[in-house]
């Protein structure tokens, strides 16, 4: 027993740092002190898969409370609590870091890199990324949780009206991890526009790619509005600055402003990436490149570039006038037509292929229907007048799960099936991943369709309850049941997981067989290096290409030589660490204890400086070895 | 050879030469692309605190005004440390390219002298304000007022930090491909710094003391 | 096989949809009472058929794609690839482009029409302040305050003035009108009109605190003659305890209540909660409760209990106190 808990735990796998015989304490030494990308990667995606069974299990129980208007099991500022806790989490905590995750570990094989520009930074990112999602979640050991919404209004989450520490743990949570997110940012900016491979141009670079370009040029400037408002929240509740309340001279609609400013390109940094990994699995599974290759690209920057033009579509009902009213209307809608044109796109990637429905295929295509009925009622939103109806009711809860659920997990889940056999070297189960697709397709539907009626019928958001007799009761017990059935595929999801990392069917470096981009060039696992050689790219595709012409391995750029790796290091790790002692100490007002978290963090970050690091050589033996069992 | 480990293909040893020391690495360019995009979402992060300013400003409650507080001697004196000061960091850079390591520690230690002079100029400032009634709490243009001054005085005050370390490590190990791009980059930020105070003096004090 | 499989998703996607087509809808945003909703509700369609549109072909290109081109076990060579083609890259986007503007117009010249301040004839203004968790409506034409019911004449143009007491909240009569948002600070615009006689359910519509989900309220259409009527009565309230009980609950009222509420005609004049001028005739308890005297009781010894959050303390009130407060408060007709 206690050796298939040891199998299961630390399975004997490269990936996961278990070839060597080395203790607990060795294996978690090295995880805490990764540069790695791809380990870092991995890190981000266990948050996110973390953070999305406790945001389910919010929603659960929200789910039960909604069953029956007669209930009273969660109400009033629980209930609050419940459904802040819920978004806040799936948004930055498991939404962002399994993209992260995915841009991590994927991006720089995909453009025949050895890691990221920053390596240090990329640990930084993951480890402000777990620490601000930690002082976020123990908020419910020191009171109460925030229960103001996920975005916060003012005056409502005011010192006034919200005086428990909730509404700080969040502010501060939100914040550090917004640093984690930013630094990433810049770096896979760098990395894709600096690091790529020789003939690797940005017209060559899959669509995955370019996806985490345009995404992380969207949280280089969306993020600073959100990181200035929660600097401006938090000195009004810790310091008594006047900035939001009215009855001071502030003004509350200013947070709505620069929260949205940052909100609303905060949705299509999620879903981007999604849109990238569904062109990949679709291309991948029609035998078939992507129709329009170069209009998709166009697409991508067009979403992003509006993306930040049509933030008051969130505020129609402020009251802001019918001018700027009608004007974001129309931007809103604007943004309807690239995502159309990479829906067209993908059908017509299948049209004429060879289309083969496995896991990762079934996820992709059930995304396809599923984000046009989102982009439709995206749409039915856009406008402005109609929106007075649907404004704050369940019928946006119904649109954005459509988007987020249906769009990035349904995403993300296609690469988790997609990406699993490279990463880990392992099949998943097929037949497992098949149910867990139909469960979670069913599931998924089931909960979120009648949520379109619930909110034409009258039912508002961040209810308890709702009115008996008018008609919703039936839409929400369709929801609560449907909710439980995304419960038992999440379960399935795990398993299948588990099973993969024991059991797994062994993968060779191709396993799909009609793998198109670069990271499919390399054994499975990835080796710590990445690349033997640095490829030589000559077209889209590129290892398509080389397939096509007989190879079985990449054109190389260089000669075998020892490859230069960067050290690992405890001090990011450390640095988090110190943020996140200033920011749990700041919530308290100990600001003793916050100069000491921030001296660690200037101390450590000294150390870094003055410290000139050479790094490390992986000699030409060793590459040769793992070269010669791998694929 | 740290030269080579770190050198990227595509380009041959003449083209690396042709560039500045900074840009001799991948890590030196990388440094520096990723900067300029630092500096680009903090530009966003200034342009909000900046819009902040201006929507709160006319909210002085019963605290004073900013024609009643401003006056352009201070104003005029910490402005013209902080050019002087991004002016003697080019300096540097100069004597960074020509791989004089004396000089390019000479100009950051000029550099650092008149940015803690701007600081400690500012804070006097502050100190004074808050005795002319204007406390962080006193009105919303108050606490709009000192947190984007006060972020902008954030920064300086880490960019001497940063000067420091990096002047440090100029005496320490001279210049080299390897604390280029970080004395560029440095000046970089601090040049972004000095741009920030242009439009702070602007937005803040010209308009706020001409009762705009 | 598959056509079984795909007979079975229809009609299951048909019995979705139908469930969208009950009875009892009253609150539902296609059922419209008033000018207001229905303008929303006609570009509500407008958008739902354009959408439909777009599905149909996505769904219908998807389907034939998915079946059509399976991999088959005579498929050894890869299939040719295509680049991409100009044409119907052209074609999906000038007709989406094309839809949009149908769509956009009609919003434009809406959004428009809904912010102007109706003048004329048959209009009246109605100052509306929310606050943790109740509403509150002042007439400032007839000198009146009541709270919890919105009494309006039909066929008249209504000018809500929408202000916050406290935090945002927002104003939402579905049947009525789209809703607007009460933000500290400002005073909102928004108009509505009743064309018939009858009474409305109003939701709270942003979240304002631990009572958010019970913050209802009723808007009362009635003939303008009633609506005449029902002013005239508000001016001049019957305030007399009719039975010794209620005589009783007046001088309870007068030392535990008379702080919060105000009734007009006597000299309790407490702004703090709602106006109780008239209690007698509403249809609801706190907001929402159907108004039974068992209602009223739960609700003024724990209002906690009943309303989440609520700013109504609990006072201490033996139960036989409650009863005589109970029939004091339904004399004030």
């Amino acid at each position: 027993m206690a050796k298939k808990l040891e199998e299961i735990a630390y399975p004997a796998s490269p990936a996961l740092g278990t070839a060597k015989r080395q203790g607990f304490w060795g294996w978690l030494y090295q995880w805490l002190t990764t540069v790695d990308h791809k380990r870092i990667g991995l890190i981000y995606m266990a948050i996110g898969i973390f953070y999305l069974g406790v945001g389910g299990i919010q929603a659960l129980m929200m789910r039960v409370q909604l069953a029956s208007p007669e209930n009273e099991i969660f109400t009033g500022n629980f209930f609050n609590q419940l459904f802040t806790m819920h978004g806040t989490n799936m948004i930055f905590f498991a939404a962002m870091p399994l993209i992260f995750g995915l841009f991590n570990y994927i991006v720089p094989i995909q453009i025949g890199a050895r890691d990221v520009a920053f390596p240090f930074m990329n640990a930084l990112s993951v480890w402000l990324t777990f620490f601000g999602a930690l002082l976020l979640n123990i908020t419910w050991f020191f009171g109460d949780a925030p229960a103001a919404g996920w975005f916060a209004y003012v005056p409502l989450g005011l010192k006034e009206l919200s005086p428990g520490p909730g509404m700080d743990f969040f502010v501060l949570g939100l914040q550090i991890a917004g640093f984690g997110t930013l630094m990433g940012a810049i770096n896979f900016i760098v990395t894709i526009l600096n690091m790529r491979a020789p003939g690797m141009t940005l017209m060559r670079m899959p669509l995955f790619t370019w996806t985490a370009l345009i995404s992380s040029a969207l949280v280089l400037f969306g993020f600073p509005p959100l990181t200035v408002g929660l600097f401006l929240y938090s000195f009004e509740r810790i310091f008594g600055g006047i900035f939001f309340d009215p009855a001071l001279g502030g003004n509350p609609v200013l947070w709505q402003h620069l929260f949205w400013i940052f909100g609303h390109p905060e949705v299509y940094i999620v879903i981007l990436p999604a849109f990238g990994i569904v062109s990949e699995v679709v291309a991948t599974f029609s035998n078939k490149r992507v129709f329009g290759y170069p209009t998709m690209v166009i697409a991508i920057v067009l979403i992003g570039f509006i993306g930040f033009g049509v933030w008051i579509h969130h505020m129609f009902t402020v009251g802001l006038g019918a001018m700027v009213n009608a004007i974001f209307a129309v931007a809103t809608m604007l943004i309807g037509i690239p995502t159309g044109i990479k829906v067209f796109n993908w059908l017509f990637t299948m049209w004429g292929g060879q289309l083969r429905f496995t896991t990762p295929m079934l996820f992709a295509v059930g995304f396809i229907p599923t984000f046009v009925i989102a982009g439709v009622t995206g749409v039915m939103l856009a406008s402005a007048p109609a929106d007075y109806q649907y404004q704050d009711t369940y019928f946006v809860i119904a649109h954005f799960h459509y988007t987020l659920f249906g769009g990035t997990v349904f995403g993300v889940l296609a690469a988790i099936y997609y990406w699993f056999p490279k990463m880990f070297g392992r099949m998943l189960h097929e037949g497992l991943g098949k149910i867990n697709f139909w469960t979670m397709f069913i599931g998924f539907h089931l909960t979120f369709f009648p949520m379109h009626f619930s909110g034409l019928f009258g039912m508002p958001r961040r209810v308890y309850t709702y009115n008996a007799g008018v008609g919703l009761e039936f839409f929400n017990l369709l929801s609560t049941i449907g909710a439980f059935v995304m419960a038992f595929s999440t379960l399935l999801l795990l398993a299948n997981i588990i099973y993969g990392f024991t059991r797994g069917e062994k993968a060779s470096n191709d396993p799909w067989g009609t793998g198109r981009t670069l990271e499919w060039s390399v054994p499975s696992p990835v080796p710590e290096y990445n690349f033997a050689q640095t490829p030589l790219v000559r077209g889209l595709d590129a290892w398509w290409l080389e397939k096509m012409e007989g190879k079985n391995r990449m054109p190389v750029a260089e000669p075998l030589r020892p490859i230069h790796m960067p050290s690992s290091s405890i001090l990011p790790f450390i640095m988090a660490f110190g943020v996140f002692v200033a920011g749990f100490a700041l919530i308290f007002h100990h600001y003793y204890l916050t100069l000491i978290g921030l001296g660690i963090l200037g101390i450590a970050m000294v150390v870094r400086s003055m410290n000139d690091d050479e790094g490390y050589h992986i000699p030409v033996e060793e590459i040769r070895a793992v070269e010669g069992e791998g694929s | 050879m740290a030269a080579e480990q770190h050198a990227t293909t595509g380009l041959n040893a003449g083209d690396r030469l042709r560039l500045g020391l900074a840009s001799r690495t991948l890590e030196g360019r990388n440094k520096i692309l990723g900067f300029w995009f630092f500096l680009g979402g903090e530009s966003i992060l200034f342009a909000s605190l900046f819009a902040t300013f201006l929507v709160l400003r006319h909210q002085t409650g019963d605290g004073p005004k900013p024609e009643e507080l401003f006056g352009y001697g201070l104003v005029f004196v910490l402005t013209f440390l902080l050019i002087t000061s991004s002016l003697t960091s080019i300096f540097a850079v100069n004597a960074m390219e020509r791989g004089n390591a004396r000089v390019t520690a000479g100009w950051l230690g000029v550099t650092i002298a008149l940015g803690l002079g701007f600081l400690l100029l500012q804070i006097y400032e502050f100190y004074h304000y808050v005795h002319e009634g204007l406390g962080y709490t006193t009105s919303a243009f108050a606490s709009s007022f000192y947190t984007l001054v006060g972020f902008h005085g954030f920064h300086v005050a880490f960019g001497l930090c940063w000067l420091t370390a990096v002047t440090v490590q100029v005496v320490q190990n001279g210049v080299n491909v390897v604390n280029a791009p970080k004395i560029f980059i440095s000046t970089l930020y601090w040049h972004f710094v000095d741009v920030v105070w242009m439009f702070i003096f602007t937005v803040v004090y010209l308009m706020g003391s001409l009762g705009v | 096989m598959r056509r079984r499989a795909i007979v079975f998703a229809l009609l299951g996607l048909i019995l979705v949809v139908l469930t969208g087509c009950q009875q009892q809808y009253e609150m539902s945003v296609f059922d419209t009472a008033g000018p207001v909703a229905k303008m929303q509700k006609d570009l509500i369609w407008l958008a739902i058929y354009i959408m439909s549109f777009v599905v149909a072909v996505v769904t219908v290109i998807l389907i034939y794609v998915l079946i059509r081109y399976r991999k088959k076990p005579g498929d050894v060579e890869p299939p040719k690839q295509m680049e991409g083609s100009l044409l119907l890259e052209f074609i999906w986007v000038i007709v989406p482009i094309i839809l949009l503007t149908i769509l956009a117009i009609p919003t434009i010249t809406t959004t428009f029409a809904l912010d102007k301040v109706q003048a004329g004839e048959n209009v009246i203004d109605v100052k509306v302040k929310g606050a943790q968790f109740w509403w509150e409506f002042e007439y400032p034409d007839y000198g009146i305050v009541t709270a919890q019911e919105l009494h309006i004449p039909t066929g008249t143009k209504v000018n809500l003035y929408l202000e916050t007491k406290d935090t945002l909240h927002a104003f939402w009569v579905p049947r009525l009108a789209g809703k607007t948002d009460l933000i500290s600070g400002r005073t909102n615009f928004m108009w509505f009109e009743a064309d018939k006689p009858g009474t409305y359910i109003g939701k709270c519509a942003e979240l304002c605190g631990d009572g958010h989900g019970v913050m209802d309220f009723l808007v009362v259409a009635e003939e303008p003659e009633a609506f005449q009527r029902w002013v005239d009565n508000m001016k001049n309230p019957k305030t007399q305890p009719t039975s010794p009980l209620a005589e009783e609950g007046e001088k309870i009222f007068a030392q535990s209540c008379a702080s919060c509420h105000a009734v007009t005609g006597t000299d309790f004049k407490g702004t703090a909660g709602p106006n109780l001028t008239g209690f007698g005739n509403r249809e609801t308890v706190a907001g929402y409760l159907k108004k039974t005297d068992e209602n009223l009781k739960k609700w003024i010894k724990n209002p906690e209990e009943v309303k989440p959050g609520s700013l109504m303390p609990a006072v201490p009130l033996k139960d036989e106190e409650i009863e005589a407060l109970v029939a004091y408060l339904k004399d004030l007709k």
